[in-house]
């Protein structure tokens, strides 16, 4: 009975919101409706077509997991029952713990949520700085077969499916992995004392900016590549040094691309979980995992729920104050 | 500050395509010095190879005596004017223009008072604040030159800085460039394959074709005397008459072509025998016969009336039409398309070169 209340508003909230998105660019051009722009039947199409869509496979399932994380984790017999209520619980969990704990928070799991967000941080960072450099040299320095060359090269290993890609990285990174060797066969290490990179996250956060490195390369290709050469000549001959190039010409007109690059791989890595669960090392977790384990090892899906919400508001709302600092609007990044 | 630039035997080369070839030139301190050629010729090649984007393959590059060679664009004493002009869109008018004193680490005052300053240089005192796109293609224009004059270069390159405009802005900026030019006083190159801006604006003008520089010159040098049968079909109009000299003495020769015998200057002292072509003006010709004999008939194609001038075009050897202008006094009233007549001119004002490939319309 609940699900229909909940469905219903639902329907009409993600209609209205098809409607506004599909206004906005029509009235702010001023040129022809979308309508008249793709014929009755076509239009008709592609507004079933999307709602149906976004409706079925976005909101229906999102609503139905907020709905799930207000209420008791609850046999099955008991569902519907007097005790099936909305409760705040699970989240109550997540800040203080179980019910009667020594400790006034849920330190455990609090930790792994913010090393979870600083890391994902610092990951979307070491990501930007990898590929700003590789982006812009692909977009104005390359010419026609090389950069054609350069991006296959990028696009290759992403061939290789992530579980793969990462157990690879576990063989580079082990404590008698490749590097390891490397640096004890030059000397730079002592045989006896192989630097454990797995244990200090190294081989973690290398596999998860090596994951995403496509989802920043593209964006900031793209916009590298639309900045007019004779732009980066004339600051030059101006007398401009080559950072200041990039800090006064280059980034500002790539700052759409930076965002959308740096948002995708955000989210993407504060919500991994093979690469995690593969790399970490045996102490640390990823708030995925703790959520994973909710739902699976736990067999609590309320409160796996609540905690998978929670991760998806605080990154949202991490990466909107995010762009308000950097003065990037919602509409520049889809551009 | 003004610089001289000197072209030492500069050949510039793109794998095995020569874009310049062997360019060897001065350009004294504080000329108005043009580039004149038709497109792809290279002129943007020298201007990239002046401005330091480019090194030269063979040869080199001298500003103020100083040679350029491994000195890079942010190092040399010039400014480039891009033909896309290159404004930062996102930056305002003000910090666009002070966007070289910002990377000389000037305080924010100062840059703010050399932007208004130079504002008012070119006319547009109060746009400081605003944002590049708000203002129309002159005001761009001058924005563009600005910028490059805030950085107090010794040299300013403009390559075809007024391409972009429509023809009234771009005869107004003409005048323009060139007022501001004297202003500041400085070295001016400036590229185009307007021949009317290169000749109207320049003191001296160097006519390039296929990466060679054919002639350098001033304007009425190179109006009057091409050095090359290039250089007279591509500047202003002329008409061609192809033969064999016949005879040479004084200065002069005469050519047999397809009209019967024409006399002209001999500037380059043809011998009897060469493959040449005479060169006379529009202006040169004359309707009717001349005293002199100098002559030669032809049937009348049009007659074409344009104000103050008349063209009568008269059959060519080749499919180019022989233009006759003559001021409007009546005179050519009676030369009726069909008919039949004869043109004269003085061979003082006809040149002979050797042949050569002409420019095309
Ligand atoms: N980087 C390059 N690599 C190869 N060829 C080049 C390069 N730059 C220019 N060229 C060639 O050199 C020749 C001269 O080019 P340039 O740009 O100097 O011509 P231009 O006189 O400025 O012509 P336009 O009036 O059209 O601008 C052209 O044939 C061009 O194709
Ligand atoms: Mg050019």
């Amino acid at each position: 009975m609940s699900e229909t209340l909940l469905v219903l508003p639902a329907l009409l909230l993600a209609g209205f919101g098809l409607a506004i998105l599909l206004r906005r660019p029509a009235g702010a051009v001023g040129g022809p409706g979308f309508v008249e722009r793709n014929g009755a039947v076509i239009a008709a199409y592609l507004v079933v077509a999307v709602g149906f869509w976004v409706l079925l496979m976005i909101v229906l399932p999102q609503l139905y997991m907020v709905d799930f994380s207000f209420r008791n984790n609850l046999p099955l017999p008991k569902q519907g029952g007097p005790e099936d209520v909305h409760t705040l619980k699970n989240y109550r969990y997540l800040l203080f713990g179980p019910e009667g704990s020594d400790q006034a928070f849920n330190w455990l799991h609090l930790k792994v949520f913010a090393k979870t967000i600083v890391a994902s941080v610092l990951v979307t960072f070491f990501d930007f700085c990898l590929c700003y450099p590789i982006a812009y040299y692909i977009a104005q320095v390359a010419r026609g077969g090389s950069s054609r060359l350069l991006f296959v090269c990028l696009l290759i290993p992403f061939w290789v499916n992530e579980i793969l890609r990462a157990f690879a990285f576990r063989i580079i990174f082990g404590t008698s992995g490749v590097l390891n060797t490397v640096l004890i066969g030059m000397g730079i290490l002592p045989p006896d004392a192989p630097i454990d990179f797995l244990r200090a996250d190294v081989a973690l956060y290398a596999g998860l900016s090596y994951a995403y490195v496509l989802m920043m390369v593209f964006p900031l290709y793209n916009a590298i590549e639309s900045l007019d050469h004779n732009q980066i000549e004339a600051a030059r001959d101006l007398g401009s040094p080559w950072w200041r190039i990039h800090w006064r010409v280059v980034m500002p007109h790539a700052k759409p691309g930076i965002a959308s690059g740096c948002v995708m791989v955000f989210m993407l890595a504060a919500g991994a979980l093979a690469t995690p669960q593969i790399l970490g090392g045996p102490s640390s977790l990823w708030f995925t995992q703790v959520i994973y384990d909710q739902f699976f090892q736990g067999a609590n899906w309320p409160r796996g729920s609540a905690y998978a919400f929670v991760l998806l508001v605080s990154s949202i709302i991490f990466v909107m104050s995010a762009m308000r600092l950097f003065k990037v609007n919602l509409g520049d990044i889809a551009r | 500050m003004s610089a001289n630039v000197e072209l030492d035997h500069v050949t510039i080369r793109f794998a095995d395509f020569t874009a310049v070839d062997d360019a060897h030139l001065r350009i004294e301190e504080g000329e108005f010095f043009s580039f004149l050629g038709p497109s792809g010729c290279g002129k943007t090649t020298i201007l990239r190879t002046i401005s330091g984007f480019l090194e030269p393959t063979e040869g080199s590059v001298r500003i103020g005596g100083r040679d350029m060679a491994g000195v890079g664009p942010n190092k040399r004493p010039t400014a480039l004017i891009f033909q896309n002009l290159a404004l930062f869109p996102l930056m305002s008018v003000a910090d666009n223009i002070a966007f070289g004193l910002e990377v000389r680490g000037a305080s924010r005052a100062d840059r703010r008072r050399r932007a208004d300053e130079l504002l008012s240089l070119i006319a547009l005192p109060n746009h400081g604040d605003k944002m590049v796109s708000a203002l129309s293609g002159g005001q761009k224009q001058r924005v563009a030159i600005a910028r490059a004059l805030a950085v107090e270069p010794e040299v300013l390159l403009l390559d075809e800085p007024l391409s972009a405009l429509d023809l009234r802005l771009r005869q107004h900026m003409r005048t323009e460039l060139r007022t501001i030019q004297r202003r500041v006083g400085i070295t001016f190159i400036y590229i185009t394959h307007d021949q009317g801006e290169a000749l109207t604006m320049s003191d001296r003008v160097a006519v390039m074709s296929n990466g060679v520089i054919q002639q350098v010159g001033s304007g009425p040098e190179v109006y009057n005397n091409p050095a090359t049968a290039f250089v007279a079909s591509f500047v202003g109009e002329n008409n061609a008459f192809f033969g064999k000299v016949a005879r040479a003495e004084n200065g002069h020769a005469m050519l047999e072509t397809s009209f019967g015998p024409l006399r002209g200057r001999n500037p380059k002292g043809l011998k009897p025998g060469e493959e040449a072509i005479l060169f006379v003006r529009p202006e040169g010709l004359l309707l009717g016969a001349g005293n002199d004999a100098n002559q030669f008939e032809s049937e009348i194609l049009a007659n074409e009336l344009e104000g103050s001038m008349v063209h009568v075009r008269l059959a060519g050897a080749t499919p180019k039409a022989i233009t006759v202008s003559l001021t409007n006094d009546g005179s050519a009233v009676a030369a009726r398309p069909g008919a039949r007549l004869k043109a004269s001119f003085d061979p003082d004002r006809a040149t002979i070169l050797p042949k050569g490939p002409l420019a095309d319309e």
